[in-house]
């Protein structure tokens, strides 16, 4: 062999091997059990593009959005699909930061994505984000405590229902509450609660103007309404319970209902951690009569950073793992009550579904009972049912949350909370330039 | 001279102090016992204490899902790695304020110290944009730098107070038989301060193998040490307390038993000095 034969090896060696090499795609990723299932059914992602590989940053679900955030306000590169929420998708698409979803492929199917999640995902006509579990809230409750109380829970309840079965059901002897609601602060914690359930009351948080409403009669009805019920008929130590800390007191029998994101339904149900999974009834969030009910509308959805130098790649993978395929794969290996919800009318059309996940109805109907467009009985500048999808919201919401917070465990009175509310919302809209 | 203390007095400050021991451990102690547990005994109430069905299906479970292995080589490297690096900036220059200091030295030493004072958020995006700009964005290499530069104000006040007992004389003596600089501060300085060397080690590398806010944002998936492990078992929807605690006992795991060994080390280097 002579040096040109060895040479000419070599350089086409080297090109074989970096035509063999894969694409290898950084996905960011919550800590959340429909994302912990997709990433162990990855196989048949690599299995069907054996030039993709995947590369997985799973992350708490408020480290990864600041992750997130910080990565693509300063165009890092790190990710070439995040995991984002319903709140972020508009922002960020308004911003230039987000590719708009295009060739997600023939077979996609996007008028089969559930109307009310879609709309929140597209803006100016094109979808910024496809969504991979999309969830509503509603009321849980324990079918035993209310057969023993005498009490029917309607399909449909109203708060008025609510507050009275739940003062009826409450033990506090036994340890058993007729209720449990967040109030740990927090925009998505509390917040996300009090926001819903304030649309419900007739309450808003900017009117067209952006002018803060918490000096308003509707929203002291709702906080009033809130502390009252929690004091009287929730578990000790309310203010710091938020989705986790109700799930476990649920779980264990503690709650006679609990309001919640539609999500919890398939923990709940589980004999396997749940100690009630047989006695749980499920209903349609409450409302007061005003044609607004408190349920909000939230998805986890998969983008592509505008800037990414894989969008081919990263479009494949969004279109397996959001597709309809992906939710028979699930059913296949994992049962249809695993399937990731609130996505595709298709899923709930089909019966082994139905059959499968008890839940399933009242899922849907919640979601498309939300409209995150027309979220208040009265008019607002916002979108967003339980947020305000403006940049501001994740600092405003926090700090009015720690407010509503502390009336509720007392150290301030409600007039007191909804004054420094007010007063704060309109120090921040108007720095922030929204309030001329 | 030895005083009397009493027996009573004795076992009164034995009690207190088993007390206070046992309060700190407890929740390490707690997060331990509940790795063995199933999620729903996890969140049992009244909580089982010893009596429940022991299990390892957590840890196979953080097994399957995560390369443990990976994560804990990005903490070794760069816990070690910006110790080491500390180390060697250090030295010379608590050298140079210890035994040569001018009327600045003291205001140089807060304005280290002052570096500390700052919220590290409030850099996050310079940082970020200068390790993108770099290309040191998810590397090891930028996380021991970044974990080197967080820390040395500590390395360098630590070692200037250990080097400031050391007597200057003996430095003299021996730059009057001839020694350089570098000889003497690798052949005299440094064996005398050995236990005050030790002790800065170590506590820089457990200050650096627990640090959590650049190790997660200047990370992703290739240089992600053991922080970004346990970050991605937690959750605020879905209980997974017992993953969790497995995850964090296997992420402790290594620096607690390196802290055993060594804990004599430890003491005596943040007590030296203090007894004369």
């Amino acid at each position: 062999m002579n040096l040109r034969t060895f040479l000419l090896g070599t350089c086409s060696a080297v090109a074989l091997a970096g035509l063999a090499q894969a694409e290898t795609l950084t996905i960011a990723t919550v800590n959340n059990g429909d994302m912990i299932r997709m990433q162990k059914l990855t196989d048949d992602f690599t299995s069907k593009n054996p030039d993709i590989q995947l590369e997985w940053v799973t992350l708490e679900e408020n480290v990864l959005r600041q992750r997130v955030t910080t990565d693509i306000a300063t165009k890092g590169g790190q990710y070439d699909i995040m995991t984002i929420g319903t709140y972020e998708v508009p922002i960020w698409a308004k911003q230039g930061w987000l590719l708009p979803l295009d060739n997600l492929g023939a077979d996609y199917d996007v008028d089969d994505l559930l109307p009310a999640i879609r709309s929140g995902l597209t803006i100016d006509g094109k979808l910024y984000a496809a969504p991979f579990y999309g969830e509503s809230s509603m009321v849980m409750y324990r079918k035993d405590l209310f057969e023993k109380a005498g009490l029917t829970m309607p399909d449909a309840p109203t708060w008025d229902f609510i507050a009275e079965a739940a003062r009826k059901i409450t033990d506090k002897d036994n340890e058993i509450y007729g209720i449990c609601l967040r109030g740990k602060a927090g925009w998505g914690e509390n917040m996300a609660f009090l926001t819903a359930t304030a649309n419900a009351f007739g309450a808003r948080w900017f009117d067209e103007k952006w002018q803060p409403q918490f000096d308003q009669p509707e929203w002291k009805n709702t906080l009033d309404f809130y502390v009252k019920l929690m004091n009287d008929a929730g578990p000790p130590g309310a203010s710091s319970n938020g989705f986790n800390e109700n799930l476990s007191l649920f779980q264990t029998g503690k709650c006679g209902m609990w309001i919640d994101a539609t999500v919890a339904a398939s923990f709940v149900t589980n004999p396997k951690e749940s100690t009630v999974a047989d006695k749980v009834g499920f209903a349609l969030a409450p409302d007061t009569g005003l044609g607004k009910r408190g349920n909000w509308l939230w998805a986890w959805n998969l983008a592509i950073p505008a800037g990414s130098q894989k969008t081919e790649a990263a479009e494949k993978f969004i279109a397996w793992a959001t597709g309809k395929d992906y939710l028979k794969l699930v059913a296949e290996k994992e049962g249809w009550a695993n399937v990731p919800p609130g996505t595709r009318t298709s899923l709930y059309e089909n019966p082994e579904y139905q059959k499968a996940a008890p839940f399933a109805k009242m899922t849907l109907d919640s979601i498309n009972a939300a409209d995150p467009k027309n979220p208040a009985v009265k008019p607002v500048p916002y979108v967003g049912v339980q947020f305000v999808a403006i940049p501001e919201f994740q600092g405003l919401g926090t700090a009015v949350g720690q407010v509503f917070s502390a009336a509720l465990a007392g150290q301030m009175s409600v007039d007191q909370a909804l004054a420094s509310a007010q007063q704060l919302s309109t120090r921040e809209m108007t720095k922030a330039g929204y309030i001329k | 001279m030895a005083r009397n203390v009493s027996t009573r007095r004795k076992l009164a400050v034995t009690a207190v102090a088993w007390t206070i021991g046992i309060l700190i451990f407890f929740p390490i102690l707690w997060t331990f016992l509940t790795s063995f547990k199933t999620e729903a005994q996890a969140i049992a109430s009244p909580p089982a204490f010893l009596f429940f069905d022991w299990t390892t299906e957590n840890y196979f479970e953080v097994q399957s899902r995560s390369n443990y292995f990976k994560h804990f080589m990005n903490s070794v490297v760069v816990s070690f790695g910006s110790t080491l690096l500390g180390l060697i900036i250090a030295i010379p220059a608590a050298w140079a304020m210890a035994f040569a200091p001018t009327k600045r030295t003291k205001d140089v030493l807060m304005w280290m110290l002052s570096t500390k004072m700052m919220p590290p958020v409030g850099v996050l995006v310079p940082m970020y944009l200068m390790f993108r700009n770099s290309g040191l964005l998810d590397t090891r290499t930028g996380l021991v730098i970044v974990l080197t530069l967080i820390n040395l104000p500590i390395i360098i006040w630590m070692l200037y107070t250990y080097f400031k007992e050391i007597p200057g004389e003996i430095l003299e003596a021996a730059r009057m038989d001839g020694a350089s600089l570098a000889k003497e501060i690798i052949y005299v300085l440094t064996p005398m301060a050995i236990p005050g060397i030790a002790s800065t080690l170590l506590l820089n590398i457990i200050l650096a193998w627990n640090e959590a806010f650049w190790t997660l944002n200047l990370s992703a998936a290739k240089a992600a040490p053991l922080t970004a492990f346990i970050a991605s078992y937690s959750s605020p929807e879905g209980l997974f307390y017992a993953k969790l605690s497995a995850a964090s006992t296997m992420a402790i795991a290594p620096i607690l038993i390196l802290g055993w060994f060594s804990q004599k080390q430890l003491v005596r280097g943040l007590t030296f000095g203090a007894v004369k």
